[in-house]
């Protein structure tokens, strides 16, 4: 019962959130001063939100803005868990995270090169392996196949994987499978990291983390096939 | 220690049990809701009064359904899962009756007759008048039915039992509708109304016994926060956060926009500011900051400086500073005015209980968002980059430099505020 009502609240928030990411990340850069007013994110995801690949922190520059708002959202009320982000989002609104998202996302900046990895090229081939293929005998959709051929993403909502620390990406793919990182519902993620076991979250996060980033790592403009899966947030975004 | 507290309740628990058949509810002698008032204006009424006590910002979890409780409060005796106060029949409020809420309210007993705990702040709300607990009663019914139990509380012994709880009331809790001082203009009443009753500010702001009880509460004389690891600092210290010498408008501004060319609400203020405040009258508003100028003062005392630093820990403090801090809050800790708040002579920083200044470098934090200022400034957190001592030597040096001359700090203090803050 408890559940079905957090679902049916979680759905009609979904609906609210889906509408406003088609209709609202639209101007970047309409207030100047808005690159003081991030100092507060800027501290963790390094100078204009490029942190690089061999910390924790994920760089947020240039990421899908309804990526970015749905994460902070996401932080602020609960589904997201990590208490530095969830304190410093408690008293926003989603007019100021909606424009906090809009100029992260608006900017175009170079990223360094990938951390070589020491891993067995065993546990790289079968990282590869899964990100662009899956494994169908697990009905486990490629990592491709929703954030793009060129792993950077799909405006407005779907996230690009390249770029990111190994430690940052492990942790995610952790956290939704035992639960403690959730999406909007239907929450794909956690679907698919419930059939990821601990060997595949470490080969598909040391691949990832080893790969340069194409296309400048800017998001592709429309999806090339369907989702193969239904996604909260995602999916009515994309349409 | 522990132990004499426990003895103590025990002993009280006793005697308390003695007395039990004498005490009856609390008569209700003040007027119902005043006649005329429309079914509609009441729940606006009501409504407005919610924001008054910032009902909703405890009796909703994090991401859940406005009013349908279960968020966790974390006190020094367990754990306390609000409750559902949604016009649901079988696990909200669908069944009360105003009679059974005025009962909670005024006289913290549940529908069943059960004592509540007095994490939900009875001691104030018991001065709320019958018209406006009815208007509030009203307000409540609207909220959308949501079906969600209300979660078991995870209380030590004997903090679980009836018998403690009545103890604590017998000890504690008198029931009783706020007074007007006839010899006070109606403006601060209506402040004082607002500040003991619905504001519940000494929820935060008087200090606690062992047993969590404030015995003076309308002090507001500070108050540590365990659960919380904040200090919600003195409003009669001129050392700490007395409004007294500050211009009504300013007192005002900080309640309705979160911050004031002089300060800025952090922390659980700001989630005050930001649930609570910013949405009251400004009529309102004027009356509380009445009645927070007009409170008795403290004598002002010199802070003594206790312990100091040696030359290594000086210089770290001193270069952590200029590497982390000077970009911003300035080199002399003077800040940017409207920007980044000064360091120098900065309450916040230099009263004595170090916990809000520790707590702010471990977390950052924003000023809330309001209509008056809906796109704050904000600091990062350090709580990931710092070591526990960093951050002992970074705060020692905001506390003892610029004419600051506050004590300095202990990697021990930060450890015991840092909670899950990594």
């Amino acid at each position: 019962m408890n559940r079905l009502s957090i679902a049916s609240t979680a759905r009609a928030l979904f609906g609210l959130l889906a509408l406003s990411a088609t209709t609202t990340f639209a101007a970047p850069g309409e207030h100047p001063d808005i690159d003081l007013r991030v100092k507060a994110c800027t501290g963790c995801h390094g100078a204009e939100g490029r942190a690089a690949a061999d910390g924790y922190y994920p760089r947020i520059a240039g990421k899908p803005a309804g990526y970015l708002y749905n994460q902070l959202v996401n932080f602020r009320d609960g589904r997201r868990q990590y208490p530095l982000m969830s304190g410093l989002l408690q008293t926003l609104t989603d007019d100021y995270l909606q424009e906090i998202a809009r100029h992260f996302s608006a900017l175009d900046l170079p990223y360094p090169p990938p951390v070589r990895s020491t891993q067995k090229a065993s546990v790289l081939a079968h990282g590869e392996r899964l990100v662009r293929e899956g494994d169908p005998a697990r009905d486990l959709p490629a990592c491709a196949s929703c954030h793009g051929s060129a792993l950077t993403g799909v405006a407005p909502a779907l996230p690009g994987l390249l770029g990111l620390p190994h430690d940052y990406l492990a942790a995610q793919l952790a956290g939704w499978k035992s639960g403690i990182r959730h999406a909007h519902a239907p929450d794909c993620m956690a679907e698919v990291a419930r059939k990821l076991n601990a060997e595949d979250i470490q080969s598909v996060a040391h691949w990832l983390s080893s790969q340069p980033v194409s296309q400048g790592g800017k998001p592709a403009a429309v999806l090339e096939k369907p989702l193969p899966i239904r996604c909260g947030g995602v999916t009515e975004a994309a349409r | 220690m522990k132990r004499l507290t426990l003895s103590a309740l025990v002993v009280a628990a006793v005697a308390a049990t003695a007395v039990y058949v004498a005490l009856k509810p609390a008569p209700d002698t003040s007027p119902a809701s005043p006649p005329g008032d429309a079914p509609g204006d009441l729940v606006a009424r009501g409504e407005y009064l919610a924001r008054a006590g910032n009902c909703l910002a405890c009796h909703t979890a994090p991401g859940g359904a406005p009013g349908a409780g279960g968020r966790a409060m974390d006190t020094p005796f367990g754990t306390i899962y609000t409750s559902n106060l949604t016009s649901d029949a079988k696990t909200g409020l669908g069944q009360w009756s105003a009679d059974d809420f005025w009962n909670a309210l005024h006289d913290g007993r549940g529908r069943d007759g059960r004592l509540l705990y007095p994490a939900f702040p009875y001691t104030n709300y018991t001065r709320v008048t019958r018209a406006d607990a009815d208007a509030l009663f009203a307000w409540l019914q609207t909220l959308p039915a949501v079906e969600q139990p209300n979660r078991a509380h995870t209380l030590r012994f004997p903090y679980d039992t009836q018998a403690a709880l009545l103890a604590w009331r017998t000890l504690y809790f008198k029931p009783g509708v706020f007074q007007p001082d006839a010899g006070k203009p109606a403006e601060w009443n209506r402040g004082a109304y607002l500040v003991q009753g619905l504001g519940h500010c000494s929820a935060c702001h008087a200090p606690r016994n062992a047993l969590g009880a404030s015995t003076d509460p309308d002090a507001l004389a500070g108050g540590l926060m365990p659960g919380q690891n904040w200090y919600a600092p003195s409003l009669a210290s001129p050392h700490e956060a007395s409004v007294a010498d500050w211009p009504q408008a300013e007192v005002v501004a900080l309640l309705r926009d979160g911050v004031t060319p002089h300060a800025t609400a952090a922390g659980p203020m700001a989630e005050v500011v930001f649930g609570s405040t910013q949405y009251l009258s400004d009529a309102d508003l004027n009356a509380m900051a009445v009645y927070l100028k007009a409170l008795p003062q403290t004598r002002p005392v010199k802070n003594e400086v206790a312990g100091v630093q040696d030359e290594l820990r000086r210089e770290r403090g001193a270069q952590l500073y200029a590497d982390q801090c000077a970009d911003c809050h300035g080199e002399r800790g003077e800040g940017r005015p409207g920007v980044w708040p000064a360091l120098a002579g900065n309450r916040a920083v230099t009263m004595v209980p170090p916990a809000n200044a520790i707590r702010t470098v471990l977390g950052g934090g924003y000023a809330p968002a309001t209509r008056g200022n809906p796109r704050p400034y904000g600091m990062p957190p350090f709580a990931a980059a710092l070591s526990d001592d960093d951050i002992a030597m970074v705060v020692s040096h905001i506390r003892g430099s610029w004419g600051n001359g506050a004590s300095p700090v202990s990697s021990v203090d930060v450890q015991r505020l840092r909670g899950n803050l990594r």
